[in-house]
């Protein structure tokens, strides 16, 4: 503990290829959990996220939202490393502010996608460890949902989930969803044919479902729905185990 | 442009030496094993012959805050312990500490680098004296700093080692959040960092309110310390409380709580727990 | 025509203890049509005429939003003032970044001072060509303030730069009185009838005019608490119902009277007749200029 770098180096080191190296006990990532599910609609987007924020087996908090909106069209869902997740949150918001001064519009959510995409990928060799959801409406009204890994690669899908829940729920949204496969051509619609309130019900059922399982899922779900009326958020409690 | 806004801070600089020394050092893709000690490169062998520039393991440490919101404001607690590995080097050492008129930290983890978030913070409370518009940082404001800093430092491997909580009260509205050395943080009614994380935190979830009463609340922080003190072997029993209302902030001299040894588990816990020497 | 032997630079002194150069920037202002701001004990607003640099050119904007609680309107070089508005922008943002509140006002205003003085004590450098009032609404309240080019400020209940300010300042200084207890609409009308006394010649038309509002939102808490009206720019026809009820409302018959002793105030204080006006460049946001302010009083730079 006392010992100074070098001994510290000696007494602890481990030896690969003749290469002394130390062990340092310092890990500048985390993995605070959630899950995060998106799904678009033809003229709706419903994006949802637990609010249990956890480190190892300890939770927290169990009230830390994980969705930001970042514009008048479009709401971000992310999941992984808390700092990381705050720190793109602010970049965004950032980024936004310049856009809108700049070009004195709101900036679309195709556009948004796009800027996330990029500013995850300027970070690709000290990556944000964040897995993210993009939601909101595209320039002619259609809900639209983009997905993410760490470092920026992105797509547009009809549905989509993110985060520690993520295996348990997608093979469910897979059998209920039944959107058009995008190989199919010409080209189908990706938005998913469920009404506004049958996509809000279906995501608190994924979620409350992932929290049986999921030890990272839980406490309570924050459901963002976005349609040609506004931006509604609505909350619903799980279970606190 | 958001560069300048990234390093967080106004006023002093980190301190520079190191970061010097450390880019060369560290290729970015090494994350877990950051120093070369020994082997081709000789900016590490700069490292090794040179004094420690970044606490890559804490020396001198506090052990937990523990932190609760009540009826009137915010209560802190922590005890006045640095210790050195498991020697209780440093008996009276203030890790609550105020930031202006209504906002208190505390802090856990290193001791020299949460006197360096001190020297930081008190820049900012002079700055705000010296406008003189009467403005000061809020707990919030206080608390959105720090984590800037906590994340910038985490960003260069060269992170503070603590977990701080920033407790106060602004607008007729109690604060409570936290931070630690990687920069994750999050505000709740209640907070406690370290070994009070797994020990006290339990306590309070199954007994705290909001609107406690101050006795309540107080009472409630000296049974949490009191299991701590049982528990955590870096501990000891001198502690300091931190009120924060909205008349002001206190922070109490150091006192210590009464505590039982005498019961049978503790005299022999062989007896009741089979099995074990 | 005579020229001055101490003007050639920013930093060389004349006997009489001036610094011509800076007060060459101060004219600039003049030059660039007028802007007003005037504050009620909830909001602020702002309020500019604007000009177009010919027939078939569009009207030179002449306020800026900087953040949702703040905003800026420009009188003199529109091309510093836009300098100056990224960097207030680029302020706002660091600042919320950082501490996650808006920017206090009267700090922000303050660092716009620090950085014009700067300018005006470099050899390499040359002052902001611009003057700016700057509405705001923080935790302290409305503020209104404005800037010069010599890196002073000042913070005001009402306030009118530019070509032809003097008449409006006449206006706001007839009326403050009551613009405590204004509401936002009230406050407006002030706003346009003191911007219209600045007027040379024609009308004031949706086209040639815009507003500015910022403030404390209706339900919104006590001083500084709470929602806030988001700075927000009225033109055009966002305008045109304002403009309407200056002329719908009957105008009280005091403004009519001041209206005729502003005109016998105006030429009764003398301008000194600048040797610069030749050596100067127009002003660049607009050709105008022609016309000599009268009796906007020198600000002693040495407050």
């Amino acid at each position: 503990m006392a010992c100074t770098l070098s001994m510290e180096a000696q007494a602890e080191g481990v030896e690969t290829r003749g290469v002394v190296k130390n062990r340092s006990s310092f890990n500048p990532y985390d993995n605070n959990g959630g899950t995060c599910v998106a799904i678009a609609g033809e003229d709706y987007c419903v994006i949802a996220a637990d609010t249990r924020l956890s480190t190892g087996f300890s939770i927290l908090t169990r009230d830390a939202s994980k969705i930001v909106q970042l514009s008048e069209k479009s709401v971000l869902g992310t999941s992984g490393f808390q700092a990381d997740m705050k720190t793109l949150q602010k970049m965004l918001n950032a980024k936004n502010q310049v856009y809108r001064h700049q070009h004195n519009k709101e900036m679309s959510c195709p556009a948004m996608a796009q800027l996330l995409s990029n500013t995850l990928y300027y970070k690709r060799f000290f990556p944000y460890y964040t897995f993210n959801l993009l939601g909101g409406l595209d320039n002619e009204g259609k809900g639209c949902v983009y997905t993410y890994d760490a470092v920026g690669s992105y797509e547009r899908v009809g549905y989509s989930v993110q985060g520690t829940g993520q295996q348990l729920v997608v093979p469910v949204l897979d059998n209920q969803l039944k959107s058009a496969s995008p190989l199919l051509y010409p080209p189908q619609s990706t938005a998913t044919p469920l009404t506004e309130s049958e996509a809000v019900d279906i995501v608190k059922d994924t979620m409350a479902s992932a929290g049986e399982r999921d030890i990272y899922t839980g406490d309570a779900v924050e459901v963002v729905i976005i349609n040609r009326q506004g931006i509604r958020r609505e909350t619903f409690p799980l279970k606190k185990d | 442009m958001m560069s300048t806004s990234l390093s967080g801070q106004r006023g002093r600089e980190q301190p520079s030496g190191a970061v010097a020394l450390d880019s060369s050092a560290i290729p970015a893709m090494t994350l877990g094993t950051p120093i070369v000690a020994g082997g081709e490169s000789s900016c590490s062998l700069q490292i090794m012959a040179g004094p420690a520039t970044r606490t890559l393991d804490p020396y001198v440490v506090g052990s937990s805050v523990l932190g609760v919101k009540y009826k009137d404001g915010v209560l802190l607690a922590a005890d006045t312990l640095g210790s050195y590995g498991s020697t209780l080097r440093f008996k009276s050492v203030e890790r609550l500490r105020k930031v202006g008129k209504n906002t208190v930290v505390g802090a856990s983890g290193e001791i020299s680098d949460f006197v360096y978030i001190m020297s930081l913070l008190d820049e900012l409370t002079t700055l705000d004296y010296c406008w003189g518009d009467g403005k000061e940082l809020s707990p919030k404001e206080v608390h959105s700093y720090l984590n800037r800093v906590m994340y910038n430092r985490r960003n260069k491997f060269d992170p503070l080692w603590n977990a701080v909580i920033v407790a106060g009260v602004h607008g007729g509205e109690s604060y409570l959040g936290v931070v630690n050395l990687i920069g994750v943080h999050y505000e709740d009614s209640h907070l406690a960092t370290g070994f009070g994380n797994h020990l006290a935190r339990p306590i309070f979830r199954a007994e705290h309110r909001v609107d406690m009463t101050e006795e309540e609340a107080i009472r409630l922080l000296e049974k949490s310390l009191r299991v701590l003190y049982y528990r955590d072997k870096q501990s000891i029993n001198k502690y300091q409380l931190a009120k924060i209302t909205a008349e002001g902030t206190q922070i109490s001299k150091p006192f210590a709580l009464t505590t039982e040894w005498s019961y049978t588990a503790f005299e022999d816990p062989a007896k009741v727990a089979v099995g074990t020497w | 025509m005579f020229r001055n032997q101490y003007d050639t630079d920013v930093t060389t002194w004349s006997p009489a203890g001036r610094l011509h150069q800076i007060e060459y920037a101060m004219e600039a202002v003049k030059q660039g049509s007028a802007s007003v701001g005037l504050r009620s004990d909830t909001h602020v607003v702002l309020a500019t005429l604007k000009r177009a640099a010919s027939e078939l050119s569009s009207y030179q904007r002449k306020i800026f939003k900087i953040d949702d609680h703040l905003g800026i309107a420009i009188s003199g070089l529109n091309a510093d003032g836009r300098v100056l508005s990224r960097y207030m922008r680029s302020e706002c943002i660091n600042h919320s970044f950082v501490y996650e509140s808006p920017m206090p006002v009267g700090r922000l205003v303050c660092q716009v001072a620090d950085k014009s003085q700067v300018c005006t004590q470099r050899s390499w450098k040359r002052p902001y060509g611009v003057g700016l009032l700057v509405a705001g609404y923080d935790s302290t309240g409305p503020h209104l303030y404005q800037t010069c080019p010599s890196g002073n400020y000042f913070e005001y209940r009402a306030m009118a730069i530019g070509s032809r300010s003097q008449a409006a300042k006449t206006y706001l200084e007839r009326k403050f009185d009551s613009f405590q207890s204004c509401t936002l609409k009230e406050l407006i009308r002030h706003a346009l009838l003191a911007v219209k006394e600045s007027i040379q010649d024609g009308e004031l038309t949706s086209k040639n005019c815009s507003v500015a509002v910022v403030g404390r939102a209706p339900g919104g808490g006590g001083k500084g608490g709470g929602e806030i009206d988001k700075f927000t720019i009225l033109e055009d026809a966002d305008i045109q119902p304002y403009i309407d009820m200056l002329d719908a409302e009957e105008l009280p018959t005091a403004v009519q009277d001041e209206d005729d002793e502003e005109k016998k105030d105006a030429p009764a204080e003398p301008e000194q007749q600048h040797q610069t006006q030749d050596g100067e460049a127009a002003g660049g946001s607009g050709d105008g200029g022609q016309e000599e302010e009268g009796g906007g009083e020198a600000i002693p730079m040495e407050t």
